[in-house]
């Protein structure tokens, strides 16, 4: 099936709450409206407001009532509209949701999704383009995942609704539209599982999101000009799959990490070190990071300055194979 | 002082009853419960009070980093808490060491915590539904509010069948009233008429800020804007709070959606053990409220009912007894396993925790034991 990240995301939501009457759909706008970006479109008629409500303005609201309602047995699944609203939910997600089958000691798990779109690439306003992702992977007790592709999103959304852990679910709002090929029989692999999306020989080009369609262009790119680029789709930043990782970094021996997200103090940072850590003697070039700049997310005119490019990340392959 | 006219109350702080057209519809709820129920009320604030104190003693002598006296505010925990009903959840903040009791969660339990080997301490499924204590003030009056949502999920309210309905209740305290969360929720739970009960206990300080720096007007008074039912009541009467606590269970119960009770009541002690009120606190304040003592109060009462003295030496004795427990069961507890570090972390598999985890057991087992030749 051929669909956009944004219908694939609309489908696994269906079959999950099809497949799970517990899980509940809930957020700003998501009933009538489907949501600001149409995500959860339909899912109102389909399944009734009992299990798929609009919620008052207020994150925090969203998603400390999200727990209370996960304590009492149900799977919600919370819209957080934009990636620079979530600040307002930060301390429920880092100091309750996270913490709480901890303090539970085992004997209450929280099933609670936040997805959130995330990302640039769409010329919008302040607020509306950040890539939050390194709060919530710094913090034990979350799960953090990020589909790059609509087969992805459809099978991972599916995929979170049904474990037991909360799970942040970071959607590249840039790929929403854009359509790719869904397989609705088989995921292909696990939840938390990285992924070879391109193999080659002389770099390794890691990222997630929306700058997996950059790497991939940057692979072609260098192929023509004799440069054999590996590219790794993360999708999973807590836990990483750093056996992936680490087996490409020893293939090829040189890792650039790319991230829209400032790379300071970053999960760029985390590979970057954990892959000094386990591939050290079969690296032939430090690992070089491509990020957005440690500034505060640009007005839009500026964003593609701001951005990593094809040109910034072709640049960091040129310095990697140069040791 | 705050207790106004608008103060609901069954008992003047001497113990004598009070009768007027507000009060005497709570009266026959409390004219229905029998002598075995008055007296655990009594037996309840008394011994809880005795733990209270040696807690306090655990900690000066070093067993505790902390402790978190609940002293002066037993009446108006009590009484609300043997209002609920056995399926009714109640989202404690962390202070609510005598509905704790009442709802099965010892002392010790609570000590565990504030002893630093757990962070939580029982599990609420097997213990009356009695939630863990929560540290950051506000967040779980959300926690109760989407738990409340639930129930009408589960379409646990307004059943028809009143042995089958279910509401939460969230004690939370006045600095709470200032958090954008306890806003938040109130707003949630308004919205979706969720069947929660807010539960207020004033007790004029925030550590050392003064009640009236979260708010200059009555804080029942909020809950109007909210749309939502309110009563102010006497804190340290826990009749009082027993029969209002009842009413508005019901209201939330059968459909009326969420409502609001603040209890006036007062700490006697400190905030925690790390706490030194003397700094911002007068002595008139303190000898207004030990006059209102919740304790002796009910026992003047119950002694004017012809309760026996030996009901009241027996009850001395349990908590003397109580209290001897305690201090051994504390003395005796053992530090939590290191892999309680890693191990609920998450419920399911995380391979990079688990790695570190072993890397964990297997550095310790390196070190050479005492003993070993």
């Amino acid at each position: 099936m051929n669909l956009t990240m944004a219908k694939a995301l609309n489908e696994g939501l269906r079959r999950a709450m099809s497949t799970d009457d517990s899980v509940l759909v809930l957020g700003e706008e998501v009933g009538q409206l489907g949501g600001v970006f149409r995500i959860t479109e339909g899912l109102l008629g389909e399944f009734g407001p009992q299990r798929v409500f609009d919620t008052p303005l207020a994150e925090s609201g969203i998603v400390g009532t999200a727990i209370g309602l996960a304590m009492r047995g149900y799977v919600p699944i919370c819209e957080i509209q934009f990636d620079g609203f979530v600040y307002p939910g930060f301390d429920q997600i880092t100091s309750q949701l996270a913490k709480l089958t901890a303090r539970y000691e085992g004997t209450l798990s929280m099933p609670v999704i936040i997805r959130i779109p995330y990302g640039g690439h769409i010329g919008a306003v302040e607020h509306h383009q950040e890539s939050p992702e390194a709060y919530f992977a710094h913090t034990p007790g979350l799960r953090v995942v990020s589909p790059a592709t609509p087969h992805d999103a459809y099978w991972m959304i599916q995929e979170v609704a049904s474990q037991p852990d909360p799970v942040i679910f970071l959607e590249p709002k840039s790929r929403y539209w854009h359509k790719g090929e869904v397989n609705t029989d088989d995921p292909g692999v696990g939840l938390h599982d990285a992924v070879v999306v391109r193999p080659g020989s002389d770099v390794t080009l890691v990222g997630h999101g929306a700058m997996v369609t950059t790497l991939m262009q940057v692979a072609e790119v260098a192929e023509g000009e004799g440069t054999s680029v590996e590219v790794i789709d993360l999708r999973s930043l807590s836990p990483i799959d750093w056996d992936v990782l680490v087996r490409s970094a020893q293939s090829t021996g040189r890792v650039v990490v790319a991230q829209e997200a400032p790379g300071s103090v970053s999960v760029g940072s985390e590979i970057a070190a954990t892959v000094t850590e386990r591939a050290f003697y079969s690296l032939e070039a430090p690992v070089i990071r491509v990020s957005g700049f440690d500034a505060p997310f640009p007005p839009a005119q500026l964003e593609s300055v701001y951005l990593p490019s094809v040109d910034r990340l072709l640049d960091a392959v040129d310095r990697a194979m140069a040791y | 002082m705050p207790l106004s006219k608008d103060t609901l109350s069954l008992l003047a702080p001497d113990g004598s009853v009070v009768h007027g057209e507000a009060h005497d519809r709570y009266w026959p709820v409390i004219d229905a419960l029998d002598d075995q129920t008055l007296q655990l009320m009594y037996s309840t604030m008394a011994i809880t009070r005795a733990l209270d104190y040696e807690a306090g003693t655990l900690q000066r002598q070093g067993q505790m980093a902390l402790w978190v006296p609940a002293i002066g505010q037993e009446a108006c925990q009590v009484g609300s808490a043997l209002a609920s009903k056995p399926q009714d959840s109640i989202f404690p903040a962390y202070r609510e060491h005598s509905v704790a009791r009442l709802r099965g969660v010892s002392m010790l339990q609570i000590i565990r915590m504030l002893r630093g080997l757990t962070h939580g301490g029982w599990d609420p499924e097997t213990h009356n539904n009695f939630r863990l204590y929560t540290l950051v003030i506000g967040s779980h009056t959300l926690h109760a509010t989407g738990y409340a949502m639930g129930i009408s999920l589960d379409g646990q309210v307004a059943t028809g069948d009143a042995s089958r309905d279910e509401a939460t209740m969230v004690y939370f305290g006045d600095g709470a009233t200032s958090q954008g969360d306890t806003h938040e929720a109130m707003v949630f739970a308004q919205s979706y008429q969720a069947p929660v009960v807010f539960f207020l206990q004033n007790n004029h300080w925030a550590i050392s800020t003064p009640v009236r720096v979260q708010s200059r007007s009555p804080l029942y008074q909020r809950a109007a804007g909210y749309g939502m039912p309110s009563k102010q009541i006497d804190g340290n009467d826990v009749l009082i709070s027993y029969a209002v606590s009842q009413q508005m269970l019901d209201d939330a119960r059968s459909g009326g959606g969420p409502q609001f009770i603040e209890a006036l009541t007062y700490r006697i002690g400190a905030h925690t053990t790390s706490d030194d009120p003397t700094k911002y606190r007068d002595d008139d304040e303190l000898a207004f409220w030990t006059e209102r003592d919740p304790i002796a109060r009910f026992r003047a009462y119950l002694e004017s009912r012809g309760t026996p003295g030996s009901f009241f030496t027996e009850v001395d004795q349990q908590a003397a007894d109580e209290v001897s427990d305690l201090r051994k069961e504390v003395l005796a507890l053992e530090p939590p396993p290191r892999g309680n570090i890693f191990a609920h972390v998450y419920s399911a598999e995380h391979k990079p925790l688990e790695a570190q985890a072993a890397w964990l057991e297997e550095f310790e087992g390196s070190f050479v034991q005492k003993g070993d030749s």
